[in-house]
């Protein structure tokens, strides 16, 4: 059992800081759309608060980790353009969707909509945490900011749902390998 | 029988906590709906020029999104640290506040997608 550095960066990228920022998000808008229907203010003890406040920096952190992990480390190495020559795309993914009309659409679609829209969720969480954060319970005193959170805390969830499915289609079609190094896991025929 | 100390306190004199003005608040959202709007502006110029394309490549592995992320993020920041400044402790109109930022992430969004982007392009 064994995995490639790139794939185990990608790994980290995607089910680590993807999948659970995903989650994350998730429960900020259901935590929103509770306090909707809140009929007194919600009593939370300090202790209350301070976990309110580390889970909405965790979200927004969580958010930016898989921007930047996927920018700047996983990226440079789907778009990685092969020698002239080379006839094996295995090692580069972007030009091997691009190869054949039947995966170009993961590219073209996929990758070219998930690079741009993934980064629409770590700004609106960002600022759904700072607001949250500031306002906590008398926030219900300002329903019109709650709803303004509430859309953009939907942006998110749509924004890295696309990110998700479209990386986790994209790494399918056209997995990120390679890097030298193979990562054994457990002992075994390798 | 004495009256309890709660009986003859009387409300008035608990200072009511006041409320925050909703200032801050419309400066990180109108920022943020600044900020996806940035993005998505910058990454379909990139797309059209190639000039702009290389100027956005901040960093070479990573190519322009490099700069299309950096060059909207600055945007996004600059945006919420000037209007974070100018309204910290102001009660502005939300509701139009609100219909400027829905309108630049709808729009935001919509620039992202490719079809429609390439569409705009006359791709």
């Amino acid at each position: 059992m064994e995995t490639s550095f790139r794939a185990l960066i990608t790994q980290i990228h995607g089910m680590l800081f993807g999948v659970f920022f995903l989650l994350a998000i998730f429960g900020v808008l259901v935590e929103l759309c509770r306090s909707v229907y809140e009929t007194r203010p919600p009593e939370l003890t300090p202790a209350g608060h301070r976990l309110q406040r580390f889970y909405f920096v965790c979200t927004a952190l969580l958010g930016w980790a898989a921007v930047l992990s996927g920018a700047y480390l996983v990226y440079p190495w789907y778009r990685a353009i092969p020698p002239l020559g080379v006839v094996n795309l295995a090692q580069f993914p972007q030009a091997l969707l691009k190869s054949s009309a039947a995966t170009a659409g993961w590219h073209n679609l996929g990758m070219e909509w998930k690079e741009h829209i993934a980064w629409f969720a770590p700004i609106a969480i960002t600022m759904a945490a700072y607001v949250s954060i500031k306002y906590s319970s008398s926030i219900r005193e300002h329903s019109q900011v709650r709803k303004a959170v509430l859309v953009f805390v939907i942006v998110a969830l749509f924004a890295a749902g696309v990110a998700g499915y479209f990386g986790a289609e994209i790494d399918d079609h056209a997995p990120i390998q390679g890097g030298g190094t193979a990562i054994h896991w457990m002992g075994g025929n390798h | 029988m004495n009256p309890s100390p709660q009986q003859h306190e009387p409300i008035a004199s608990v200072p009511a906590k006041p409320s925050l003005p909703n200032g801050p608040a419309a400066a990180a959202i109108l920022s943020a709906g600044v900020g996806c709007f940035a993005l998505s502006v910058v990454a379909v110029v990139a797309d059209a020029s190639k000039p702009v394309a290389r100027f956005c490549t901040f960093y070479l592995p990573t190519g322009p999104l490099s700069g299309v992320t950096s060059t909207a993020i600055f945007l996004w920041l600059v945006t919420w640290f000037i209007l974070a400044r100018r309204w910290h402790n102001r009660t502005v109109a939300i509701a139009k506040v609100n219909a400027v930022a829905f309108l630049l992430l709808f729009l935001g969004v919509l620039l992202t997608f490719p079809p429609f982007a390439d569409l705009l392009l006359g791709k």
